[in-house]
């Protein structure tokens, strides 16, 4: 019997989402840690009951939290009763992030751009998305703002960032997207451990061949109107990036306007935007069990985050890009005028394939059959961050 | 003792009360309350002030004896009713919304 866990994290808390494989009757666990924006929660291939969670605030700074009991209970890494100080409270180095200069692995704390052009100090401000690796409960990649990786060996007790990515001679290129500086998507090669693709927004995407230790954007093909050099190496504002993994050298971008395609691993990308009412948007998704089924939902503009004519639209194409279809039935077709953000759309392993997105207005989206059909699980939740899958023998 | 009062978020957090009591040893500064505090709930490290410079959170503001000493030194010597525990010293969350 398989079942499906939805993990949601909101401006407000995080929500778990739970049902059988029929994936028609929906039980909602929340909020956890109320108040706190939750921007990413993913589960560990290698044990579906670890869960890292991104918990955030402009106010007091950042948090990671573990559950090893699929979301039941919580901690933050290093409050193990082994690990207590004298007086039984925890370490609590979990939420340390600190930019890696050391001369033995780090790179000096340069500048990025800033919005008027002028170079700016890189500085911390939080964790957009965990990316827990393929074979390893332990060994987790998170994505910060400002722009960089950080990994964990040893279960998100303390982290260390891969400074080879920040450090990248393109860096005072890069620039904040209207949502800051950040390293949003994370990928890992099932086929090969050493490569690892990154995106920023706005620097764009790259890839390293060395397990993170060196890097190299790979924009070639990316074409912006927005910044100076349309076809520049870097600051390109990718939105999102994501492959099948039984194919990973096709890749599939949103861009902040165009949907993008790759067949070589990101070296060289071209447009499959076709017949869409509109190409900006955030989510870009692939269908579990068909490589080149991709969803994406359109956004009218960067100025109106909103869909095109109120109409809450997700549209496949079954050919890789270029031919899309509208999927609309069950989701609203008038006076709608929610965002699905970046990493708020996600892929169950069923079968049929479940999709499910969560949007600004608090709704959590699924579908049972691969798009055919949609059902809000929730619609009052906070304003959706992020929305993971998980599917548990 | 010194009377300290937290934010909810940090309540939350920490798994406590609003207000919570911390000893200090010598002068009482921003800086001994935060280090006592800080040793107290280790995992309000990083959430009131910075982890490697220790600058107090941009959003973050401290009350002593009904005034701001958000942009004092964090070396000055507090109030002797903070001191004495006759008021709290209080953390606070900037206000913000809309």
């Amino acid at each position: 019997m398989t079942a499906i866990r939805i993990l949601v994290g909101t401006r407000k808390g995080a929500f778990i989402l739970s049902s059988d494989e029929k994936r028609k009757k929906w039980s909602v666990d929340g909020p956890h840690f109320g108040g706190w924006e939750i921007y990413h929660m993913q589960g560990s291939p290698a044990d579906p009951d670890r869960i890292y969670a991104s918990q955030t605030s402009s106010w007091f700074g950042q948090i990671i939290q573990r559950s090893d009991d699929g979301g039941k209970t919580w901690f933050q890494p290093g409050s193990d009763a082994s690990e207590q100080d004298n007086q039984g409270m925890p370490k609590g180095e979990s939420n340390k992030f600190v930019y890696d200069t050391s001369e033995e692995t780090g790179k000096p704390l340069t500048t990025h751009q800033w919005y008027d052009g002028t170079q700016h100090p890189w500085e911390f401000a939080r964790v957009w998305h965990l990316e827990p690796a393929l074979d390893d409960v332990d060994t987790c990649y998170a994505g910060v703002e400002d722009a960089a990786l950080f990994k964990t060996t040893d279960g998100g007790v303390t982290w260390h960032e891969l400074a080879g990515l920040r450090g990248h001679a393109s860096g005072p290129d890069w620039m904040p997207g209207a949502g800051g500086m950040c390293l949003h998507t994370i990928v890992l090669d099932p086929s090969n451990p050493k490569r690892i693709f990154c995106a920023i927004s706005a620097a764009g995407t790259f890839r390293s061949d060395d397990a993170g230790l060196t890097w190299k954007p790979i924009n070639k093909g990316l074409h912006s109107e927005y910044i100076p050099d349309p076809t520049a190496e870097v600051g390109h504002c990718v939105h999102r990036i994501a492959f099948h993994p039984s194919n990973p050298n096709t890749l599939f971008m949103q861009k902040h306007w165009d949907v993008m395609r790759s067949d070589d691993g990101g070296d060289n990308w071209r447009e499959v935007s076709g017949n869409l009412p509109s190409d900006f948007g955030f989510a870009v998704a692939v269908h579990a069990h068909e490589p080149e089924t991709i969803y994406v939902i359109p956004i009218l503009s960067d100025s109106l985050h909103y869909p095109p004519d109120g109409k809450l639209r997700v549209y496949r194409s079954r050919s890789g890009g270029e031919k899309w279809e509208a999927l609309t039935k069950g989701l609203p077709q008038e006076h709608c005028y929610v965002n699905v953000l970046r990493d708020a759309m996600a892929v169950d392993m069923a079968d049929p394939c479940g999709i499910y997105f969560g949007t600004t207005g608090g709704q959590v989206y699924a579908s049972n059959d691969a798009g055919d059909n949609w059902m809000p699980i929730v619609r009052d939740l906070p304003a959706v961050l992020s929305v993971e899958a998980q599917t548990i023998s | 003792m010194i009377r300290v009062t937290l934010p909810l978020h940090l309540q939350t957090l920490a798994n406590c009360d609003r207000e919570v009591t911390v000893a200090v040893n010598g002068s009482v500064t921003q800086r001994a309350i935060l280090d006592a505090l800080e040793a107290r709930y280790p995992m309000l490290r990083g959430t009131i002030r910075e982890h490697v410079t220790l600058a107090r959170r941009p959003r973050v503001r401290f009350y002593a004896a009904g005034m701001d000493v958000s942009h004092e030194s964090p070396d000055a010597t507090l109030p002797d009713s903070v001191a004495s525990g006759e008021q709290p010293f209080m953390i606070v969350g900037a206000i913000a919304g809309g």
